[in-house]
Formats: C-alpha cells, structure tokens, sequence
C-alpha cells in the first residue's frame, strides 16, 4: 500500500498537523518507507488469534466513587498559554 | 577520594559513617555538571541551588539518624517525569516552558527515600527515538570515545541518553530512565552502565508523559547492579492513580544480588543471532553464556520464533498510542500556542511548530495505522501478532528461569550516522522491542569493551514480576566481567 499526496495531507489534517508543501514530499517518502517495512506482518498467520489489548497484568479495579481531588484552579490553569480570569481562551468559533 | 566514582551503596554506607557530608557529595556532582553539561549535554535544566539545599535537609536527617535508603544521594531524572515546581519538557518545543504543579509517583517515591535530585536529563523528544538526536534541546554527547579516536561524537542511544550519559560520566550517581521498545536497555549498553526496565505495572506511571501507555515503564539506571536494586526498591509499588499499576507486595530487591545461581536454567534464543549482530556483540554474548554456565547456570537453546516481528509491530501499536496520548497538545490548557483565526488553525500550527520531524512522523503514522479502512489491517493485525510474541515468551519461560541476550546489535555509533531512513535507525531496538511488547522484565549489563573500545551489553529477560532473577543472574555476570572501564569524559578527569 503506497500514499499519494492527498491521502498524506489527509493524515495530517486528521491528526491537526499542519503541513506545507516542503513537508509533504518528505512525509510522503518516509511513511511508505515504513508501511513498506511493516508489510512483512503479512506473513503472519493470526488466525483465530486474539488481539493484545494490553499486557494483562493487573486487574481492572473498580474505586469508590468519591472526590479525591479539586480546588486547584489555579495550578490547573498554571499552564494555559493565555487565560482570561478564570477561562481557557480559544479563537472565535460562533460565526 | 573521589565522591562522583562511588556507588549509590557506598556513599550511603559513607555518609552514614560521616566520612563525607551529604552536601559535599551533592555538591562533587553538580560541580561536575557545570564543568561537563556544555559539552556532553546530558541535563535540559540543572537545579543546583535547590540540590544544594535538599543536601543539608539530608545531612540534618543523617545527623538525627533518620536517614532513608536515599538520603543524601544525588540522581538524575529524566525530563519526562513531572518534578512538582520544575519545569518537565519532554525534550519537546511544545512543553519548553510546562511547569508541573504536581509529582510524579516515581520521583515522590524517590523523594520520599530521601534522593537529591541534580537535574532533568535530556532524552529524544517526547522518548520517541534511539539515538538522544530528537530532543528540541540539541543532541547528548555518549562520554565514550572510539579507542584513537577523540574526534567523533557518538551517541548515547535513547530516548534516556541523557541519563545514561550522566551516571556514566559521573554527573549522577544514578537516573530515571522510561523505557517503551529499548529506552533504557540501549542506552545503557552503549554508556556502560546497568539499566533495568521493569515488569509492566511495576512502577507507576503517573506523572510521567507519556508515549505509548501500553509499553511505557519507568526504571532505574547506575553504574552497578545493586545500585539498580536499591533504586527499583524506592521506584517500584502500587498506585491507585495509575489503572495499570499492580498491587503487589515489592520484595527486597537487594537481596537477590549475589544469589546463588545454581541450577538456574537460562534461555539462549536462537532467533536473536539476527543478521547485522556485529561480531564482538557475538563474542561478548558467547562470553556471557560461559560465565553463566560457570555459576552453576543450565543454558538451554529457546526459540522465540516471532522475534523479528517484533519491530513491525512496535511501529504500528506504539504510533498509535502516541497519536492519542499527544493530541492533548492542543495549544490550549497548557503548552505552546501558534495564534491562528480559527481553532482548528490554531491546532494544526501548533502542533506543526511544537513539534518535531520524529514525533510528527509517528503521531501521523499513528493517525493512519487507526483510521478508518485500515484499522484491521494495521493496527488490529498488530495487536494479534503482539499476542504471538507474548506467547513466545510465555512458551520460553516454562523451560527456563531467564534469557539472556545481546542488549543492542552494535555498540554506540557516530551522530549522523543511521539518520536518512526512519527504518534504519529503528533497528537499533531490535533486540529490546520484544520484552516490551510482552511486558516482561529485562535488564541490560556491561559486559566488556568491543573491538573499538566501547562498552558492550547484554540483555536479561525474565518472567512477569521476576526482577529478582534478572539482578541475580545480572550481578553474576557483572562478577564474571568484572567490568571497571571508565568513559574518556568523566568528572574525575574534568578537574
């Protein structure tokens, strides 16, 4: 399997990774590279095999459902690039 | 005596007999820190003033006879876990001014032990790379030369090569080191030093930034096995804050160091005999079996057949967990912003400048591998053959204790070497990709100097939960090698 140009910006306009054109040719190389390289997992037979979801070692544990945290505006606010008072700021989204 | 040479074991036994302060010590590394960080690059951001204090916190402890299994012993951490108060930049533009308001389970661990921490150590960006050439921060020097050549820079390994460069060199008496497909057995062989990634639900990982939730887990490297021990010791626990960590008793690490090995049976894999093992690696590891054997070791041949797949798999299951784990890098809550007039303009510069080539590249292949119409093909297909590969380890160990295998296919190679083709430089971990995508324990050990005069190391693999075994069979075969070879740029030598 081997990406065009338009799959590539696709991707990158999924993952919300702007790209130029300079970009795109680079990016267009390496990923097929790298699926070419991955594509040796079809040699595999996986039949009636099941997915790894994870390692399985610990046991999924239920916890009370209880507040273990809070009142700390402002450390969690502490980082945001821009603030206003107590708000995260974004560009305008309503038209 | 030379307090940036001493193990983690005999400084604590040290200041406990007042033969040196605990600000004395701390203070031998972070002078060596400012005479050798310009160069060797090891540390993002030093905290020398803060260390200097937290030493005389320590020697007020040791004075009250209160010290802990850390007091006063200055570490390195790794700039992937959160220090409450210090900036954590994943070696990333995107987090180069994030400063945690919290702890990271691991470092309070440390913390709560009484550990100085000197500095954040510098790591490929966001630990996605083998080489420390990713971070935004610039590139970590490897403390090593080639024999007769004092010219070329070689590489740490990564992504913990800052901190496999400071305990090697004597800038911490030992780091924090994450480990997703080879991050601290790599750069540990190619430092000369001991790295231990343990079992997966060993050490917590909150706090820690994450990169592939499924293969990521912290561990401890030093100069010594047993200092690896006493660090795991601090490190290693349960945490309700982290669904994936296992409540499970934490046995006494120390005491498995030096433990008889008899009739021990360790695993020789035959799939590791891989095309490009250089022949030194193949002659240290022939070495290792010997010494084994020697300590009462049954060495029996294994086969692990899906073991090159390994790779193929880990770079479909580890993007992808990347591409959802970063997308919370969204300019917004915290991180660097590119203002734009839209928000979804915002995002996409943003992330465009915070990022770098490597991690774009992964969080796109990410983004494709889970996409719609491929998914079955690529990420699910992966997950199946990650089952195989576990089941080749769960197969293994019903015949042996342990295995024992080279840590890397190569010593440390030069900066700008491997770097035109992605594929190229991810087969560094084709040797440390397996152990992680089963989630079992493994340890890399020095064993020797190659033909070049670089460190050499090999790789045990245990059973889940069995970090025991690794460090019995590890300082039995750090014993046999009696491995004292010091890098040509190290502390001592600075002053």
């Amino acid at each position: 399997m081997s990406l065009d140009p338009a799959t590539v910006r696709r991707i990158a306009r999924l993952a919300r990774i702007g790209i130029d054109e300079s970009d795109l040719q680079s990016l267009q190389g390496e990923l097929n590279g790298i699926l070419g390289w991955v594509e040796q997992l079809n040699e595999v037979n996986v039949d009636g095999v099941a997915p790894m979801v994870g390692t399985g070692h610990a046991a999924l544990r239920i916890r009370d459902d209880v507040v273990t945290d809070g009142d700390c505006r402002e450390a969690v606010l502490s980082n945001a690039p821009d603030v206003v008072g107590p708000f995260y700021t974004v560009p305008k989204v309503v038209e | 005596m030379n307090l940036t040479e001493l193990t983690i074991a005999d400084a604590a036994a040290g200041l406990r007999r007042r033969e040196y302060s605990a600000v004395e010590l701390v203070r031998a590394h972070t002078d060596a820190i400012a005479a050798l960080n310009p160069r060797l690059n090891a540390y993002i951001t030093t905290t020398a003033d803060a260390a200097l204090e937290a030493a005389g916190r320590a020697d007020a402890a040791l004075a009250r006879d209160e010290a802990r299994a850390l007091t006063g012993i200055p570490l390195g951490i790794k700039d992937l876990f959160c220090t409450n108060g210090v900036r954590t930049t994943a070696a990333s533009n995107i987090l180069k001014n994030f400063v945690p308001p919290y702890e990271s389970t691991v470092t309070a661990n440390l913390l709560r032990d009484g550990a100085v921490f000197v500095g954040k150590t510098n790591l490929d960006e966001f630990a996605m790379g083998s080489a420390n050439i990713t971070s935004a921060f610039g590139p970590v020097e490897n403390p090593w030369k080639r024999k007769g050549d004092e010219q070329t820079v070689l590489v740490p390994g990564g992504s913990s090569g800052g901190s496999a460069a400071a305990v090697s060199a004597g800038l911490a008496m030992g780091a924090t080191g994450t480990d997703t497909g080879g991050s601290i057995r790599q750069p540990a062989a190619y430092c000369g030093i001991v790295g231990l990634k343990p079992t997966y639900g060993r050490c917590s990982r909150y706090g820690t930034i994450a990169y592939a939730s499924s293969l990521d887990q912290a561990g401890p490297m030093a100069r010594t096995v047993g200092d690896c021990a006493i660090m795991l010791q601090s490190m290693a626990g349960f945490d309700p804050r982290d669904s994936t960590s296992v409540d499970r008793d934490v046995p006494d690490y120390s005491a498995a160091v030096g433990r008889s090995l008899k009739g021990l049976k360790v695993g020789i894999p035959r799939e590791y005999r891989a095309e490009g093992l250089s022949t030194e690696i193949e002659a240290a590891w022939q070495q290792g079996i010997a010494w084994l054997k020697e300590a009462g070791c049954e060495i029996v041949d294994v086969s692990l057949p899906h073991t090159r797949y390994g790779l193929a798999t880990y770079y479909i299951v580890a993007p992808a967990e990347c591409s959802s784990n970063l997308a919370r890098y969204d300019g917004l809550r915290f991180g660097e912003r590119v203002p734009a007039p839209t928000l979804d303009g915002m995002y996409e510069a943003s992330r465009r400048a915070g990022f770098g080539a490597e991690v774009r590249r992964r969080i796109m292949m990410g983004t494709y591998v889970l996409s719609a119409g491929y998914y079955d093909a690529y990420y699910l297909k992966a997950q199946k053959v990650r089952t195989l590969i576990r089941r080749d380890f769960t197969e293994s160990f019903q015949q042996v204790d342990v295995l024992l295998t080279p840590t890397a296919p190569t010593p440390a190679f030069g900066q700008g070497e491997k770097m035109d083709d992605p594929v190229q430089m991810y087969l560094n971990d084709i040797f440390t990709v397996p152990a992680s995508m089963a989630g079992m324990p493994a340890m890399s050990v020095p064993v020797g100097l190659g033909d070049t005069g670089l460190p050499l190391g090999l790789q045990l693999i245990g059973r889940p939960f069995d970090e025991e075994t690794l460090l019995a069979a590890g300082s039995a075969l750090e014993k046999a090698a009696a491995f004292t070879h010091r890098p040509a740029i190290r502390a001592e030598v600075a002053k």
